[in-house]
């Protein structure tokens, strides 16, 4: 049963709207999401004055499926904390996209902004465009980034992905930005393009693969091996890959692996096996 | 003129030796009276109430640069609790560490009226003044770190008393101050240089002047100019194991300058100094030795500085220790030294159940308020936000009043440590009448805050009324009740207007800001031209620029003293 939800204007100012989730929609009617409160910059609203709600809802979160058609870029807090069901979102979504989420989906047919999948536990977000900033992050300050669940991202990821990330799966199928894996404790990072550098910085475990080209590896990691092959997820990634390990600044543990044949500046590595 | 008829309310008074009995309390004009002029006045039924006068806390960190830092280095704590803005109250955030406006509406919340800021740096009296005007409803104070001040420590080592008593009078006159704090005396001013002092009778380098001179000194300093409350010492080595010994080293070193029964010596927050044992492994509680020497001495008063198992911030201005607490952790911190005066350190801090050292030090807490017998003589407070933020004190209360929920926690935390606790020994259970001398009447009387902690004639009427019937309640079974009750007030009387009724702000009021003026002899005020001589050498700022002037409070409230 789908509740479909589309803008009835273009939006100017952000909209604060933590209440588009499956666990706030369930067991409740049309009319009764259509009251829920919103925040339109400083005003009040309710739901149904920024929205055309239609379709059926479900009683449990599981059992609740809404689709967003439209550009909801100006949209914050989508799906936070949802525990089921899904969200399918046929435009741009805006920042906090699913944070603190613990299962359901989400799906982004367009781009997703930054802090996507800050902080979640668990189920997927899958972003078919590109996403912003800090995706899978902590929230500032905070030491608990992702722990647990899956992001999948199609096109490029922004800077300081899986800062602080516990556990779980971040895939980008394009470029990311500067920092990734930062302060990285645990879990799992596939860029399958290159980055802007200092990937894995502060990380003391888990493990990031980078397929693409990097500028550098930060000094202080130290190359331990060429590998064939990475497996990430179940799935075998092929390489090869030189394997650093670090943050050494930290006593880290971290596995980096990066692309031999994409980075041919880094084979001075090689006298230091 | 605004009147107010408190009617039929069970009333608990120590400090007036009034035990649960059913009274009426009249107030006019913000003060307690007998009678009422005229039939204008507005009556608060209070049956099946519990009324106590407004609580005072003696010890907690609501204001300053420290906690400003706090703030700072901590968004996500933030982030956790939101308070909205409402027609009466302005919108605030922090859990552990709350903004000005929402500290004080918590505590008028919890029925508090009076709370002390326990560590000012005197350099940075005038920001921490400028929080303090911010913090709403609640009167308040701060205490000027003293204890390693160099002017302190030279005029202590020349063994000129009256030299310092000049100095602190006029520092107390200068920043506003209240108390005389000392923390980790000697140890701050060698962490300046990288050291810390290992007891209360290693020397402070480049001084030759040990923590125990420091304290006779001051402790001679405080009953000189007559202060209102005695010196208040966070101990030198706190929070390392065995350092019980340094705290009775400590209380024992100003044993026999006592003059009557008058305590000397207020030791803070004594859970984190009450650690016996060699090492973390062998990690036990020295609150028996404690309490043993508290019980038999007069001169000694203390706080619990009682554990809450929750994600808090640790901030002190003991600066050594903090850097251990952040190698421990591994947790970001912050940590500064203040040029002459005093340092300081921050590190957040989560205390886990599961852990054995934070289990044990959450029975030291305990085992000190039950096993000290008077209850004149130990305060709750969780050191806020050091050991837990202050809105977790219904929660300590339940625990001290019902063994039931003592035992409760107990059962989910650390094994090793619940078998070695003293507490299933412990059969004490805090009356409601011990517990008014514990949260308030005993913190007015140590502060030496005449007008506050108590109902009498002239009293401020800063009045607490909690929705829990002590003729049907039994606090040892029903804690849960003791705890709600005590967490949102039914209302909150402040200077006779009612500020909280059934936990929610109604009205907003400017809180006094306390200070000790102390009037010296002439004898004492030589010391100005060597004082400017001592800004120009050592400090960044100008003598004229360092004093906070009175205007700067928003209502000033000197306490006269007279040297």
């Amino acid at each position: 049963m789908t509740l479909t939800l589309r803008p009835k204007l273009a939006f100017k100012v952000p909209i604060e709207a933590e209440c588009i989730t499956p666990d706030a929609f369930a067991g409740k009617t049309v009319k009764e999401i259509g009251a829920m409160k919103v925040w339109e910059g400083n005003r009040q609203r309710s739901l149904d004055e920024l929205f055309y709600v239609e379709g059926e809802g479900g009683a449990k979160p599981e059992e609740v499926d809404i689709r967003i058609i439209g550009d909801v870029h100006k949209v914050r807090r989508i799906g936070v904390g949802m525990s089921g069901g899904e969200i399918k979102i046929e435009g741009d979504a805006g920042v906090h996209l699913g944070e603190e989420m613990t299962g359901g989906r989400i799906v982004v047919a367009g781009s997703a902004d930054s802090w996507t999948g800050s902080m979640m536990r668990g189920g997927v977000i899958e972003v078919k465009g590109d996403a912003g900033d800090y995706v899978g992050a902590s929230y500032r300050g905070s030491t608990k980034g992702m722990r647990g669940g899956v992001i999948l991202i199609h096109g490029n990821a922004g800077n300081e992905l899986g800062c602080f990330m516990r556990k779980g799966l971040i895939k980008v199928g394009g470029d990311a930005g500067q920092f990734v894996g930062m302060h990285m404790r645990d879990g799992t990072i596939l860029v399958q393009g290159g980055c802007e550098g200092r990937a894995g910085a502060e990380m003391t475990g888990g493990k990031i693969a980078i397929c693409g080209s990097v500028p550098s590896v930060l000094p202080t990691f130290t190359v331990d091996s060429v590998k064939a092959k990475v497996k990430i997820d179940g799935e075998e990634v092929a390489g090869p890959f030189y394997l650093f390990v670090g943050d050494q600044t930290e006593n880290g543990d971290g596995k980096l692996y990066v692309s031999k044949a994409a980075n041919p500046h880094l084979k001075f590595y090689e006298t230091y096996l | 003129m605004t009147q107010l008829h408190i009617k039929n309310g069970f009333v608990y008074d120590p400090l007036n030796r009034i035990d649960g009995e059913k009274m009426d309390i009249l107030v006019r004009d913000g003060k307690i009276v007998d009678k009422l002029d005229g039939k204008r006045k507005r009556v608060i039924d209070a049956s099946g109430m519990i009324v106590m006068p407004g609580g005072v806390d003696i010890h907690s960190h609501i204001a300053g640069p420290k906690v400003n830092s706090g703030r700072i280095l901590r968004p996500e704590d933030h982030f956790k609790d939101v308070e909205v803005k409402t027609a009466k109250t302005r919108s605030g955030v922090g859990r552990s560490i709350p903004s000005t406006f929402t500290t004080g509406y918590r505590y008028a919340r919890m029925g508090y009226t009076t709370v002390m800021d326990p560590a000012m740096p005197p350099l940075k009296a005038r920001h921490t003044h400028e929080e303090l005007n911010d913090t709403p409803i609640i009167d308040k104070a701060s205490y000027p770190l003293l204890g390693d001040c160099w002017y302190v420590l030279e005029a202590l080592r020349k063994g000129s008393v009256e030299e310092c008593a000049a100095y602190v009078a006029w520092t107390m006159r200068a920043t506003k101050g209240y108390v005389i704090k000392l923390v980790n005396p000697g140890g701050l001013e060698a962490w300046g240089f990288g050291g810390n002092v290992r007891d209360i009778d290693d020397p402070v380098p480049n001084f030759e002047i040990t923590p125990r001179e420091i304290v006779q000194g001051l402790c001679r300093v405080n009953q000189l100019l007559r202060m209102p409350h005695t010196i208040h010492v966070h101990t030198n080595n706190l929070g390392k194991p065995g350092n019980y010994a340094t705290t009775l080293e400590t209380m024992k070193c100003v044993e026999n300058m006592a003059n009557g029964d008058k305590p000397l010596i207020h030791v803070t927050h004594c859970q984190f100094s009450a650690f016996k044992g060699e090492d973390w492994r062998t990690f036990e509680s020295g609150a028996e030795e404690i309490a043993k020497y508290v019980n038999n001495h007069s001169h000694v008063t203390t706080d619990m500085g009682q554990i809450v198992f929750t994600d808090t911030t640790t901030m002190t201005a003991d600066g050594p220790f903090q850097y251990i607490l952040y190698q421990l952790s591994g947790n970001k911190w912050v940590n500064s030294d203040v040029e002459t005066e005093t340092s300081t350190g921050i590190v957040p801090f989560t205390y886990k159940r599961s852990s054995f050292v934070h289990a044990i030090q959450w029975s030291i807490g305990l085992e000190l308020a039950l096993l000290i017998r008077d209850p004149w003589k130990i305060y709750l407070t969780t050191d806020h936000p050091n050991a837990g933020p202050f809105t977790y004190y219904p929660r300590i209360m339940s625990w001290l009043m019902s063994r039931r929920a003592r035992e409760k926690l107990m059962k989910k935390m650390n094994t090793r440590a619940r078998h070695k606790s003293l507490l299933p020994t412990i059969d004490r259970e805090y009356t409601f009448y011990e517990l008014a001398i514990a949260t308030r009447a005993g913190q007015a009387k140590s502060l030496g805050l005449k007008q506050k902690g108590h109902l009498g004639l002239g009293a401020d009427a800063d009045i607490a009324l909690y929705k829990i019937d002590p003729s049907s309640v039994d606090p040892s079974r029903k804690y849960r009740l003791v705890r709600r009750a005590f967490k949102n007030a039914a209302y909150t009387v402040k200077d006779g207007q009612i500020v909280v009724k059934n936990g929610e702000i109604v009205k907003s009021v400017n809180g006094r800001t306390f200070w000790v003026d102390v009037g010296t002899s002439a004898s004492l005020m030589e010391i100005e031209p060597k004082l400017k001589k001592e800004f120009e050498d050592y400090y960044t700022v100008q003598y004229e620029n360092y004093v906070v002037p009175e205007h700067h409070l928003a209502v000033s409230s000197p306490v006269s003293v007279k040297a």
